[in-house]
């Protein structure tokens, strides 16, 4: 079943990643992101990989909710291994056919494998720490200076959350579409891609007629609760820096420096 | 009593999308409400119940004649926040009219939009949700809420906004009777305990009942407009336009027209019981 | 009579072994017999929704099985497909579903999907619009452009054209005005009059099942809580308004006057036969 998806994956918690300002957590993320593009050797990879470690133990999310994050890329990952493992140059370790591993390609890997898992469970770790909510203000407040150059930074945050509350309801309505299709007889899982393909047209025409529906109800309520656009607009729930943010994005920015520090020594 | 709605000489019509002539659905309609006032508008679909919704707020604007709200003409664009601040709206069907995932940001939206700050859309939200009894439910998603708790949601999102008027289109056409009657009660509560003035948009009669007034509306026209037991009595008139009546008060409609001598307006059940004993006991 | 449905110890449990496990349909059997108007009420959660979608075998059960005419519908593909054709099922607010440019072509997408050919599809289409009070002019406009109550009916009419034996109705009057509602009411009982199929609804209201069905089936908690003729059902107008549910407003007004100690009937649920009973008394009591 479509409803069983679970989006945005926000698991709720009290814990010091989880009150953290979001803009805190996103500007931590990209010092992060930054740092393991910047890492070279075992001993800075070592150094991201701590400052993870430390993150999910103080989140308390259990790691396993992580690496089921990764599932998903397990092909991408694969497939760049395999790639870096075979066509990188260098000393010769095994040589068999047209295959030839060599000690780089091993290194590379590696390497590559490590940064994109450190990669992706870093930013899951953003998104099951914050609620979407959250990320959304924090975007917008981030963002907020491009207002200057006329950028409709509010526009595109409401945007934002306005989809994240229609998802869960355009899924049910999805769901109980394809439920009155198929009692009317309509078959999804037969014929070639063509067919199928046409055969969704019994489930695009009226989702598509019942959200521009939905659009047309939903800016009427908003108009009628006084909504006029990001002017003048306050917000139920402030973002502020407390001492704990200051504190980690200092931390985000020893580790960045610290990494940059052994790259120089190719570490 | 002061009047929050006035509204006279109202003319309008919807442009037309092919050639035929712009659906006419006033035609010159008069109409006062006075403040604190619960109020029921029946009519069957198409009798122009919504379009007066509408204009309440100034969500459509007269074409000719004029609506006044709590001395405010909705013309004035100046006044256009400060109206829809004064008369909030709460539409059919729940999930429309949800801008946030989260209930608290929810209500917090119209406040927020009024430039309130924010200690003070604190309070106001704790303070609605608690108005309609979801104040447990203040950080639930409302996608996993019942129909009749979206819908007290949608009323708190507009008590937010400190109104002096509540107009609910059909608030109750999507829920089922457990849902209806906990979106009544709420009404009635804010009506009783917070003086807001009610209009229910409805074509449920066991809702209308409840109301002090109803206003019954056909082709953009006043029908009939009392207190209930006045409307309700009107069996042949309320049947002609496509309305029902209540099973009791066809019951005795049916009985005095047997021959009996039942007072017509005994509208609830414990009314129409007595009624009833006291012609067999006599 | 001959039962056409038969539901054996049917049980459905969604998303199992996730935290959001939950049972909605708890060991039920009972059957429906052919040609037969079954009122089925509950309140909302109480399993409705998701019982009616296993006849048709939209649902797989968790447990139990559904027979259908003697022979479960999951015998093998074949079978399962051919009991959507043979239980039709209206889904709540079925106007949401339409999709096509025309009327016609929309009624139509059902009997197209049984692989009809196109005279014969012509003749249902024009015979589920006449069932559900359409003129034929609206045939070739598009579904998009009628009014609420039409569309309703043009997708009501979209199920009928299958011609199932059996039909079943999900709050089929839900959002209409009164005037709607009780001209859809009288549509679909002159429907099943005319084609003596066997008709099953879902509905909240009790006033709107209790004058069009033969028998009730009163759910509550995923498990079958009464099953009877309206007036046996009725009679237990305490136990319905535990669990949730509303009697008829006649029924409610009899019950107070029974315990005012008056003798009437208390699973009385018509106007026309609570006007014959106190009159009688009326009568009675002036004689006497």
């Amino acid at each position: 079943m479509l409803k069983d998806i679970t989006l945005g994956q926000y698991f709720p918690g009290d814990t010091v990643v989880h009150r953290l300002d979001p803009r805190t957590k996103l500007l931590m993320v990209i010092l992060y992101i930054v740092a393991l593009f910047l890492c070279k050797g075992f001993v800075s990879y070592g150094v991201a990989l701590a400052f993870l470690i430390t993150a999910v133990v103080l989140s308390k999310i259990r790691p396993k909710a992580l690496f089921k994050g990764l599932k998903p890329l397990l092909i991408i990952i694969i497939f760049t291994a395999v790639l870096n493992l075979f066509y990188t140059d260098g000393t010769v370790l095994v040589k068999f056919w047209i295959f030839k591993i060599t000690r780089e390609g091993i290194y590379n890997a590696f390497f590559l494998v490590l940064r994109i898992m450190l990669l992706v469970m870093g930013t899951f770790l953003l998104t099951y720490t914050t609620s979407p909510i959250a990320l959304t203000d924090g975007l917008e407040s981030l963002l907020s200076p491009l207002k200057k150059l006329h950028f409709p930074v509010h526009e595109l945050a409401m945007m934002m959350s306005i989809a994240l509350r229609f998802i869960p309801t355009l899924i049910e309505e999805t769901d109980k579409i394809i439920s009155a299709q198929k009692a009317r007889g309509a078959d999804f899982e037969t014929g070639n891609i063509f067919r199928r393909a046409k055969a969704l047209i019994p489930i695009l025409v009226p989702l598509f007629v019942s959200a521009f529906r939905r659009a047309d109800e939903l800016a009427t309520a908003m108009e009628c609760r006084c909504y006029h656009g990001g002017k003048g607009r306050t917000k139920l729930k402030q973002l502020r820096y407390r001492r704990r943010d200051v504190f980690s994005l200092l931390l985000g920015v020893a580790v960045l420096a610290g990494i940059i520090v052994l790259r120089r020594f190719g570490l | 009593m002061s009047e929050a709605v006035k509204i006279s000489d109202l003319r309008f019509s919807y442009p037309s999308q092919t050639e035929e002539a712009p659906l006419r659905i006033f035609d010159g309609l008069n109409l006062t409400i006075e403040e604190g006032a619960f109020v029921a508008v029946l009519g069957h679909n198409g009798c122009g119940k919504s379009t007066l919704a509408k204009h309440l707020n100034a969500i459509l604007l007269p074409e000719g004649g004029s609506v006044s709200v709590f001395g405010m003409d909705t013309k004035d664009e100046a006044l256009l926040l400060e109206i829809r601040r004064t008369v909030g709206m709460v539409f059919q069907n729940p999930d429309n009219q949800m801008v946030a995932n989260v209930v608290e940001e929810d209500v917090a939206f119209a406040p927020e939009n009024l430039g309130v700050p924010s200690e003070e859309i604190r309070r106001r939200v704790d303070d609605a949700l608690k108005a309609v009894g979801m104040y447990d439910y203040r950080k639930h998603a409302p996608h996993l809420l019942s129909g009749g708790q979206k819908q007290r949601i949608a009323i708190a999102g507009v008590i937010a906004m400190q109104p002096r008027c509540i107009v609910l289109d059909e608030p109750t056409a999507m829920l089922d009777p457990h849902g209806r009657e906990e979106v009544i009660r709420t009404v009635e509560r804010l009506n009783k305990e917070k003086g807001i003035t009610v209009v229910l948009i409805t074509h449920h009669m066991t809702e209308a009942i409840r109301a002090d007034r109803v206003i019954v509306m056909d082709q953009g026209k006043v029908l009939l407009d009392g207190t209930p037991k006045q409307v309700f009595t009107q069996v042949e008139r309320l049947k002609a336009v496509g309305l029902s009546v209540p099973a009791t008060t066809q019951l005795l409609y049916e009985l005095n027209k047997a021959g009996c001598n039942l007072p017509p307006d005994a509208l609830s059940t414990e009314e129409c019981a007595q009624a009833l004993y006291a012609m067999l006991k006599a | 009579m001959a039962a056409i449905i038969e539901v054996q110890n049917l049980s459905h449990t969604y998303s199992i072994g996730t935290p959001f496990e939950h049972i909605a349909v708890d060991h039920i059997s009972f059957t429906v017999e052919k040609g037969e108007f079954l009122g089925v009420i509950g309140h909302t959660g109480s399993g409705k929704s998701t019982l009616i979608q296993h006849l048709n075998g939209l649902l797989k059960p968790t447990e139990g099985d559904i027979l259908l005419g003697g022979e479960s519908i999951w015998k093998d593909k074949e079978t399962t497909r051919a009991a959507r054709f043979r239980v039709g099922l209206v889904f709540q607010y079925p106007e949401y579903q339409l999709f096509e440019e025309t009327v016609y072509k929309d009624i139509a997408f059902g009997p197209k999907n049984m692989g009809l050919e196109d005279a014969e599809i012509r003749n249902r289409v024009l015979r589920a619009v006449g069932f559900v009070g359409l003129d034929e002019a609206i045939l070739d406009k598009s579904p998009f452009d009628l009014s609420g109550g039409q569309k309703r009916r043009v997708a009501i009419a979209g199920v009928i054209a299958m011609e199932p034996e059996i039909v079943i109705f999900d709050e089929p009057t839900a959002g209409l005005d009164p005037a709607g509602c009780a001209a859809l009411l009288d549509n679909i009982r002159a429907y099943q009059r005319a084609t003596q199929a066997t008709v099953l609804m879902v509905s909240h209201s009790m006033d709107d099942v209790a004058s069009l069905a033969d028998r009730l089936l009163v759910l509550n908690q995923g498990k079958v809580e009464m099953l009877g003729a309206p007036k046996e059902v009725f009679s237990h107008a305490a136990r319905l308004t535990q669990i949730g549910l509303a009697v008829p407003q006649i029924t409610a007004l009899f019950l107070r006057l029974r315990e005012l100690g008056i003798d009437v009937d208390p699973s009385t649920y018509s106007v026309e036969e609570a006007v014959h009973q106190l009159l009688l008394l009326k009568g009675g009591s002036a004689d006497a």
